[in-house]
């Protein structure tokens, strides 16, 4: 009966997503996980989440991260399509991570700078072994110190440091810049602007950048990039509306930044300068936000120079960055192909019989 | 008209797209029924199932569909396929509409790697989903590349592969998405559809509408159309034929899967299209395993 199972019928969609449901559940001897726990103990995932999906929207990407059972990639799916159902009505003004209220900031360029390298909640420097103690849900964590003097505000970005001799790059929005390229609302086209880039990789897959940026460090396509800056805090985010005329403040976003620098591309009309690489990503994922600096910091090379290596390849990466594309694509697969087959059966078939018969010929003939 | 039956749908618009995105879509179309076979590039959404399982036609439909029209989604030529259901079921939903398997009383047809064997009429609209909407993608990887060969209608690459093929196989060994020219022009991909629905595409009374969702292009032949499928003077462009008939309808003209019935080599033909098959078995034609339980309307498990 293997037929039944390719043509399938309402019930047994339904059946399926009612077992689903089920395995999601999971044993319900075990409490229901509630979405603010995910919110608050899963945060990374939801911060990957509302990255990817582009929805700032915590609870929303905890809900995403719990009805996917923790597939974060089906999250971010559940995410975008959400979001793409969403009215806008209109766009803030650029945020300003100059004025960011700092967690967590650290450059790699110089021992101290203004304001000083500030850990924050980080990963570095944990050792990797597992704690048995959350397994047998122990004590709350001790709180940690607060620090004697408040931290410096706004904290000095790291170009500052660099503005005295003009070594590096400004990122200062020029006149003539038109309105930013949607990528949401326009497909994408290229030659890319490097905002529809930027764009594009901001919402792209983790782990594809990732890779791609570690292909570069290993000499395809190498930027010696370094990490100029890392910051992780929260800017306010502004917007004017139409009747009033002027900006107003209308929530805060947590975001992670990262500038790698690298010496640019010399050039006889203007003096050596280092140029950025730029990542940026919602809440706090650093392996994304520095991966996604190096890829950008290769595509800007691009522009200059010829190149070869996949991660300086607008078309390559930007084509194919985006998981919610790629694994909806990958996985069509599952779709039945029968028709297709049957072609490709036929044609095999056929060539199969023209090729013995060849054969046969042959041989009746070399005898 | 957004008073529906399904509750928890109604939290979006008439058919799900918002309007704005609806007329963007409509747009599109009407540039590429004025530009036959030319991909037009247009601001495809995230939809609610995956890309690449139907997102391009599906924001087709949804642009076109209203309460009054009658719909119908095939996939692999057959209404019952799960992803046909899934798609049929949606639109059930999201825009109130009428659904149908019957081919003929359709207004407008989605379908995945197939064209109904029944001759479409003016008035229907067929909707394509597409996977990869550029027919040289397999030649060229680069879009820029590929957009200037269409402009400065650069096909020799395509010819030469085919080219190629002859030489390998002793005859052209495309079998689905077999490369058309519309209105010798533009190079189509005509989708996964295999070679044998080519013929269906020329001169067809119905619009032939391409969305590819995840490419982010739609493109279509207007009616009565004049598409060419690649050949050459001595290689002529040739579909696929059966030795067999279909087992249930005994059809000889239609497109035909086969069917594995055991490992010892026993198999079964039938009609891909499940609604020509069951309506040729209504009117009293019967091959020679009519009565197959393939045969018999599925029997749904009581909920």
């Amino acid at each position: 009966m293997a037929y039944v199972a390719v043509k399938g019928g309402e019930a047994a969609i339904s059946n399926a997503h009612r077992w689903l449901a089920e395995d999601r559940r999971g044993d319900q001897a075990v409490p229901e996980i509630q979405v603010d726990q995910v919110r608050e103990q899963l945060s990374l995932a939801v911060d990957r989440v509302m990255s990817e999906g582009s929805c700032y929207d915590r609870d929303l990407a905890a809900l995403a991260v719990k009805q996917s059972r923790g597939d974060l990639p089906e999250a971010i799916f559940l995410m975008r399509a959400y979001r793409t159902t969403l009215p806008r009505f209109g766009a803030s003004l650029p945020v300003e991570t100059a004025n960011m209220a700092v967690r967590r900031r650290i450059s790699a360029a110089f021992k101290d700078i203004p304001g000083g390298q500030v850990l924050g909640p980080t990963f570095d420097y944990t050792h990797r072994l597992l704690d048995f103690t959350l397994a047998a849900n122990g004590e709350a964590p001790a709180a940690a110190l607060e620090a004697e003097e408040p931290q410096a505000y706004p904290m000095a970005t790291v170009a500052s440091v660099f503005d005295q001799e003009n070594l590096l790059e400004t990122d200062a929005p020029s006149a003539e810049a038109s309105e930013p390229f949607d990528l949401t609302r326009e497909p994408m086209s290229f030659p890319a602007g490097r905002d529809q880039r930027l764009q594009a990789l901001a919402r792209g897959d983790e782990g594809f950048l990732l890779s791609l940026a570690y292909s570069s460090q290993r000499g395809w396509g190498n930027t010696h990039p370094l990490c100029a800056e890392i910051r992780l805090g929260e800017v306010a985010v502004e917007f004017t509306p139409d009747e009033l005329g002027f900006p107003i403040e209308i929530g805060d976003l947590t975001l992670t930044e990262c500038h790698m620098i690298s010496t640019g591309a010399a050039g006889l009309e203007r003096p050596p300068q280092f140029a950025r690489g730029y990542g940026v990503t919602f809440g706090h994922c650093e392996r994304k936000a520095m991966s996604m600096a190096i890829v950008d910091r290769a595509l800007r090379d691009a522009e200059e120079i010829e190149t070869a290596a996949p991660v300086q390849d607008q078309e390559f990466v930007l084509y194919h960055s985006d998981n919610v594309e790629a694994s909806g694509f990958v996985q069509h697969l599952k779709l039945p192909h029968y028709v297709d087959f049957q072609a490709d059966l036929q044609l095999i078939r056929r060539l199969r019989r023209e090729w013995f018969a060849r054969e046969a010929a042959l041989k009746e003939a070399a005898e | 008209m957004n008073a529906g039956s399904n509750a928890p749908e109604r939290y979006y618009n008439y058919a799900y797209l918002d309007e704005q995105t609806k007329r963007m879509i409509r747009r599109a179309i009407l540039k590429a029924l004025a530009i036959p076979g030319y991909q037009v590039p247009f601001g495809s959404r995230e939809m609610p199932v995956p890309y690449g399982w139907g997102t391009g036609g599906i924001q087709l439909t949804a642009a076109l569909i209203g309460p009054d029209d009658v719909y119908k989604c095939i996939d692999q030529g057959a209404d019952d396929t799960t992803n046909a259901v899934s798609i049929r079921r949606f639109f059930a939903q999201v825009a109130d509409v009428a659904v149908t398997e019957d081919t003929g009383e359709a207004t407008i047809i989605q379908t995945r790697h197939r064209i109904p064997e029944k001759p479409l009429k003016a008035g229907q609209v067929l909707v394509f989903q597409v996977p990869q909407p550029e027919p040289l993608r397999g030649l060229e990887p680069r879009e820029t590349e590929t957009r200037a060969m269409h402009a400065y209608e650069e096909y020799g690459l395509q010819y030469v592969s085919l080219y190629e093929s002859v030489a390998t196989y002793g005859r052209i060994a495309s079998t689905v998405g077999y490369p058309t020219m519309i209105d010798e022009r533009y190079l189509m991909n005509p989708s996964p559809i295999p070679k044998f629905d080519n013929p269906k595409l020329d001169d067809n009374d119905a619009i032939l509408l391409f969305g590819a969702g995840r490419e982010k292009r739609i493109y279509a032949v207007p009616p009565n159309t004049r598409v060419r499928s690649l050949d050459f003077e001595d290689h002529p462009f040739e579909t696929q034929t059966w030795d067999d008939a279909c087992a249930l309808c005994g059809a000889g003209d239609s497109y035909l899967d086969e069917v594995v019935l055991d490992d010892a080599g026993q198999r079964m033909f039938v009609c891909s299209d499940s609604h020509y098959c069951a309506e040729r078995r209504a009117a009293g034609h019967a091959g020679p395993m009519a009565g197959h339980q393939l045969a018999t309307p599925e029997t749904e498990p009581a909920q």
